[in-house]
């Protein structure tokens, strides 16, 4: 519970964080934090236009995308709590809800039967497609790591402590930011600005919907983006709290120490997406997009990376030589 | 067949030798052999019941433009032979003649509207389609974007045939922005009217057109305007060409999604056309270049402002350039993308940057110097890479040319002096046939004119480079990916309403 309710407050402020950083990179004010949730309010208080052309695929997408979102969230992990539908084997839930998200958004695209939207469907299917591979085996890896098969216990188990977590640990990291920037349709295979519906994958797929319907994707954008925030920031939150446990122990009851460690991991938590928002500003400053061609092979380099982290926990916890 | 040294120049009407259509044609053969030759114009003038044909081929290597002529009764419409079918550069030519007078030309293989669309009265009585070229197979689907597109981007509509995200063939449709600018010339008779609308033929050569618009009323009236307006007139062509060369750089960084690229250009853009607005009043030169003078001399004080403006820009445009073209992530954005070389260019005819930076050395500057050129010796670079890469990096090298060139002119002209005042009343030379180029920032820049025996202009024409260019954007795409269009067509900025006039 702890996970998802501080995910949706990262969520306030983190397109705010990317948004600023990008703009101080380029000498620019920039607007205000909240400013990108503005935006959304008032998309809110606006009324939908549905193209004639479109069914009601069109319609239920941008509710069935935010709602998959929401899900997904429901099973974002925090040391020492429980998520909220936490379940043995739930990071495949986790994957296929978003997925789910993004078939209706894909078939809602195909639906307006604009050539252009029709490209973009093509093109985030495509990445969608080879970028699945590298979450599960990268989730495989974890769970092999740690011995447990649910993202709660993964991540609770998962020590930045043993010889070879912290590699592990650092592939993770990577892998899971550079999922999330496809994921989210950012650079280095998307880029968010661009007017240009040639070179558009996700902002293509968005061009029929206006008013809430808008506003419940861009919501659900943000929110999918703490989601994997918040995945990141757990590889930074101690559950063993050994060292604070016996100082603590002298003044405290055990009670008051265990929300001293939950509190402390909720300041980590916001650090690290407000971190990982920055990151981002930054990484889409300072480098070109990538040609769309070269975006695939890109991306299965992730899955390579993944499965290599893989083999290297299979050797190393003698699983794969007994 | 007239040879002339001269840009801009002036002939009789009387001297002009007509040649029958087959010598027309064998001349042209003759002279489009030669690699180094390319058509400049060639339109058709209705003089009483004939209808005079102008064609004027300029050789880049041996600097000397020839002028032919022959001409045809208007009715019954003449039926001629083509000269697309060996010189394909001539196909906007011929189809713009057939367009504007109805001439036939036999075995033309694209005949198709230029400027006037479907929405043209005659076209929807005559039920000429615009019939597009299709590719028929299995995956094949096609594409159309505009006439109307996101941004601030003039209307053109683009089909593209596609497999997959391979583009087979762009076709390129112009003409949604006619605004008859060429007869407009004929119905304003001040001076004034006239510099102004010359102005406004494309926004972002304001001073490239009224240089050639200036010149060749300068010497149908046979001014001459005071030594220093030569080397004024260039120093504000070459402020165009920096601010728009960086304002493109920026824009090609907007398009790869750079961002620190982009906004340091923008800002430095952004010095260059304030400093012509300190000049002039306006950041795109307007109101700068009249007939015989102009409202704006140099004056010391901005003399000053322009040489350390030009420092300023030249020590960081020169940084962000260096850090640009050493980014490896801006390298494959721009290395092997939109590929034109040197034999395309040629066969299209393509001029100015296009041209150069496929490897052909074509620059009016340096071919047929007019204003301040004559006196320099102006060499152009070229790159023979022609890629989106050989655009950008010919965009910087132009730029510290041009900021050399207008150090070298401020450095011997000596620009306090009376201001020589424009002139606007002004009688021309009788049944003439007058002739003007000029290089601006996208290549070369052609204005004509023919007047009757009163003095009074009776045909206009312009050419901008963008006439011919737009050919070489449709071939770069070919066998590109439909997502590096955009890039594409960014990295040879072309105009839209200098097209359509």
């Amino acid at each position: 519970m702890t996970g998802t309710l501080l995910a949706i407050v990262s969520a306030i402020f983190f397109p705010g964080i990317i948004l600023r950083v990008k703009s101080i990179a380029s000498g620019r004010k920039g607007p205000g934090i909240l400013q990108p949730w503005k935006n959304i309010i008032l998309l809110f208080r606006k009324s939908s236009v549905f193209s004639t052309a479109t069914s009601f695929i069109f319609r239920l997408a941008p509710a069935v995308y935010l709602a998959t979102i929401c899900c997904a969230l429901m099973l974002l992990p925090f040391p020492g709590m429980s998520s909220v539908l936490g379940f043995e084997g739930d990071f495949i839930l986790f994957a296929y809800l978003l997925a789910l998200g993004k078939l209706l958004f894909i078939l809602g695209a195909l639906d307006t039967g604009s050539s252009f939207e029709g490209m973009g469907a093509n093109r985030e299917a495509l990445y969608s497609m080879l970028t699945e591979p590298a979450f599960f085996i990268l989730l495989g890896t974890l769970a092999l790591l740690s011995g447990h098969l649910s993202m709660q216990d993964i991540f609770s188990h998962f020590q930045f402590a043993g010889e070879f977590s912290l590699i592990a640990g650092a592939i993770a990291i990577y892998l899971l930011v550079q999922i999330a920037m496809i994921e989210n349709s950012r650079m280095p295979v998307d880029d968010p600005k661009t007017h240009l519906e040639l070179t558009m994958v996700h902002e293509v797929m968005i061009l029929d919907y206006s008013g809430v319907d808008l506003a419940f994707i861009q919501t659900g954008t943000n929110l999918k983006f703490v989601l994997y925030g918040g995945l990141i920031a757990n590889f930074f939150m101690p559950v063993n709290y050994d060292w604070f446990l016996v100082t603590a122990a002298i003044h405290g009851s055990p009670l008051t120490v265990h929300l001293m460690a939950t509190l402390l991991n909720g300041i980590i938590f916001l650090l690290v997406q407000a971190a990982f928002a920055a990151a981002i500003g930054l990484m889409e400053s300072f480098r070109a997009r990538k040609k769309l061609a070269k975006n695939p092979q890109f991306i299965v380099t992730l899955s390579s990376i993944a499965l290599i982290a893989f083999i290297l926990v299979l050797l190393l916890t003698r699983n794969l030589i007994r | 067949m007239l040879i002339l040294n001269t840009n801009p120049f002036i002939v009789p009407l009387a001297d002009i030798p007509l040649l029958g259509y087959p010598e027309f044609m064998d001349n042209i053969n003759l002279l489009m052999a030669d690699e180094g030759c390319h058509c400049v114009t060639y339109h058709a003038v209705p003089l009483g019941a004939a209808l005079r044909f102008f064609c004027c081929i300029a050789s880049d290597s041996d600097h000397f433009l020839v002028l032919l002529s022959h001409e045809q009764q208007s009715s019954p419409i003449p039926v001629l032979d083509s000269l697309t079918v060996s010189h394909p550069s001539f196909h906007l030519y011929e189809r713009e003649i057939s367009e504007q007078y109805g001439v036939k030309f036999t075995g033309h293989p694209w005949m198709k509207p230029v400027r006037y669309q479907m929405s043209d009265v005659r076209y929807q009585i005559s039920d000429i389609r615009y019939p597009f070229f299709s590719i028929e197979g299995e995956g094949i689907h096609e594409v159309g974007v505009g006439p109307i597109h996101a941004g601030i981007i003039e209307p053109g509509y683009f089909r593209f045939c596609c497999n997959g995200e391979k583009v087979l063939h762009l076709e390129i449709q112009l003409g949604f922005q006619h605004r008859g600018i060429e007869s407009l010339f004929l119905q304003k008779h001040s001076g004034i009217q006239r510099a102004v609308l010359a102005e406004s033929i494309s926004g972002d050569t304001a001073v490239g057109h009224s240089i050639a618009h200036a010149q060749l009323l300068e010497i149908l009236a046979g001014i001459t305007p005071a030594a220093v307006v030569p080397s004024e007139r260039i120093i504000a062509l070459e402020l165009e060409r920096i601010a728009v060369h960086i304002g493109d750089t920026a824009a090609l960084c907007t398009d790869i999604a750079y961002q620190f690229g982009q906004v340091v250009n923008e800002a430095l853009r952004t010095i260059v056309i304030n400093t012509t607005q300190s000049w002039c009043g306006n950041r795109f030169g307007k109101g700068l270049v009249r007939t015989g003078g102009g409202h704006y001399p140099l004056s010391g004080g901005f003399i000053k402002i322009l040489l350390s403006n030009l420092e300023e820009v030249e020590k960081r445009f020169g940084q962000i350039t260096h850090e640009m073209f050493t980014n490896p992530s801006v390298l494959s954005r721009f290395e092997g993308i939109g590929k034109i070389n040197a034999r395309q260019a040629g066969m299209i005819g393509a001029v100015g940057m296009a041209a150069r930076s496929s490897g052909v050395k074509r620059d009016i500057r340096w071919s047929h110097p007019f204003q301040a050129f004559t006196d320099s010796d102006y060499e152009p670079g070229t790159l023979h890479q022609g890629d989106v890469w050989a655009r950008a990096m010919l965009r910087k090298q132009e730029v510290e040319k041009s900021i050399q060139l207008i150090r070298g002119l401020l450095s011997i002209n000596d620009f306090e002096r009376d201001p020589a005042q424009p002139l606007y009343e002004f009688k021309l030379q009788h049944s003439s046939f007058a002739l003007s180029l000029a290089e601006g920032w996208r290549g070369e820049i052609m204005h004509s004119a023919v007047t009757d025996q009163d003095g009074k202009i009776i045909h206009y024409k312009v050419k901008d480079p963008s006439f011919h260019n737009w050919m070489s954007l449709a071939l770069a795409v070919r066998n590109q990916e439909i997502s590096d269009f955009p890039l594409c067509n960014k990295s040879f900025n072309l105009s839209y309403c200098g097209h359509d006039l």
